[in-house]
């Protein structure tokens, strides 16, 4: 998809679960690993906190691409809360790409607290795949964007 | 059926239930409607044969508190909404009388329903009794239910988007998809939120109401029993049916068969997991992008 404004810089939501994603995020700043800054990092207790209505209404209010990181799969700190969401985006992920909605968009990534490198790779890969997939002009809400 | 009619007649008049909720017929041939009856001189009105359409589960909700029983006419697609209801606790088995009536499948002005169309059988998830007929158990369903999806999941995503945006933007957020859904039961609704930004407002662009439509389709993901009532009852005929399919098609595929309304206390499976189950990722590797 063309780019309309040569200065467009795409804003991309990263939902990151407190006890594995933030801290490995937090680790891939104190190894001073870069990740693009169109990353906002929204701070959650949980992968399973995110409730998929985030998800669109992040893109609602104007998101080019939102990711959610969480514990790895087995290493939930409330024990099961990412096997939910994983059902969870899976269903949504399907659902948004029935409609048509570019794949990419969305991603869910599992990163552990040590894994700072992994996590600033993650990003780097997914700010440059939105990037490429230019502005989000299927999922947005005019009305809700000032 | 006269038979219906007259054993309604009978609990009312020896006051097994106070009230009887059935269809009545509207100011057209076709356009049976819903309706309440407290006394055997109203039940001259009562209806039941090919317009009684409607699925009468989610009036439930509604008399659940009031004194004494409730008698209420469920087809057997209709006993799979009643049946959802119970297992979320939504209305109490003791307060309602349920007569199964059997059904030949449904019409209505323009010939038979959608929904009849992919006809779930004949059996009945819940009863008190049952009056059939030897017709009723004679139909079949005449397509797989899963045809439209199955047709979209071939298309491209830009076909998809384009058959979505064709459909959706016809939308005029009457609600009433949301209002007649078994399923959409809540007491506060999401959509019913002044500070969203979006409720008072028109849409700018011609497809602005597909949020409204993910977010239906998703909150009643794997409750979803597919009684087709949200497109039968669209005054734009927009087919969602298709959305809340491919929710079923998707759980059915990725998290094994599941019917909602079937069985005793089952957990549905989105409120389940396997610590094998698919990675997101998975939708991506499917069909066209």
């Amino acid at each position: 998809m063309s780019v309309s404004n040569p200065n467009w810089k795409p804003k991309i939501v990263a939902f990151c679960c407190n006890w594995c994603s933030y801290a490995g995020a937090d680790l891939a700043g104190s190894g001073r690993m870069a990740y693009p800054a169109d990353v906002k990092i929204i701070r959650v207790p949980c992968s399973c906190r995110v409730n998929p209505l985030f998800i669109l209404r992040a893109f609602e209010r104007g998101a080019d691409g939102v990711i959610m990181c969480g514990c790895h799969p087995g290493d939930c700190h409330y024990t099961s809360g990412n096997y939910f969401a994983r059902r969870r985006m899976t269903m949504l992920f399907s659902m948004l790409d029935y409609l048509g909605i570019e794949r990419g968009r969305t991603r869910v990534e599992w990163v552990s607290a040590a894994e700072g490198a992994k996590f600033s790779k993650t990003m780097n890969e997914f700010v440059k795949t939105i990037y490429d997939l230019g502005e989000n002009r299927k999922l947005g809400d005019l009305r809700c964007k000032k | 059926m006269a038979r219906i009619k007259q054993r309604a007649i009978e609990l009312l008049s020896d006051g097994t239930v106070m009230r009887v909720i059935g269809w009545e017929k509207g100011e057209g041939n076709c356009d049976w409607s819903p309706a309440l009856f407290e006394n055997a001189a109203e039940m001259e009105n009562f209806v039941y044969g090919d317009y009684a359409g409607a699925n009468l589960s989610k009036y439930c909700l509604k008399f659940n508190r009031q004194e004494g029983k409730t008698l209420v006419v469920l087809k057997p697609c209709d006993t799979l909404s009643f049946r959802q209801l119970l297992h979320e606790h939504r209305i109490d088995r003791e307060k309602f009388y349920v007569i199964g009536a059997g059904c030949k499948g449904m019409k209505d002005e323009k010939g038979g329903l959608l929904k009849c169309s992919a006809c779930k059988g004949k059996e009945f998830e819940v009863y008190d009794e049952i009056i059939d007929d030897e017709e009723a158990q004679k139909t079949t369903a005449l397509m797989d239910r899963m045809a439209g999806v199955i047709e979209l999941e071939k298309m491209t995503a830009q076909e998809r988007f384009d058959f979505w945006r064709g459909e959706l933007s016809r939308c005029i957020r009457c609600n009433a998809c949301r209002n007649v859904c078994p399923a959409c039961s809540c007491i506060k609704c999401v959509f019913d939120n002044p500070a969203s930004g979006v409720q008072s407002k028109a849409p700018v662009t011609d497809f602005e109401e597909n949020m409204f439509h993910i977010i239906r389709a998703y909150h009643v993901a794997g409750r979803c029993t597919d009684c087709g009532e949200c497109s039968r009852v669209c005054p734009q005929n927009i087919p969602l049916h298709l959305l809340n399919r491919k929710f079923i098609k998707d759980m059915n595929e990725l998290y094994g068969d599941y019917q909602a309304g079937v069985g005793e206390n089952e957990r549905t499976p989105l409120t389940s997991y396997t610590k094998e189950d698919a990675e997101p990722g998975i939708v991506y590797e499917r069909g066209n992008a």
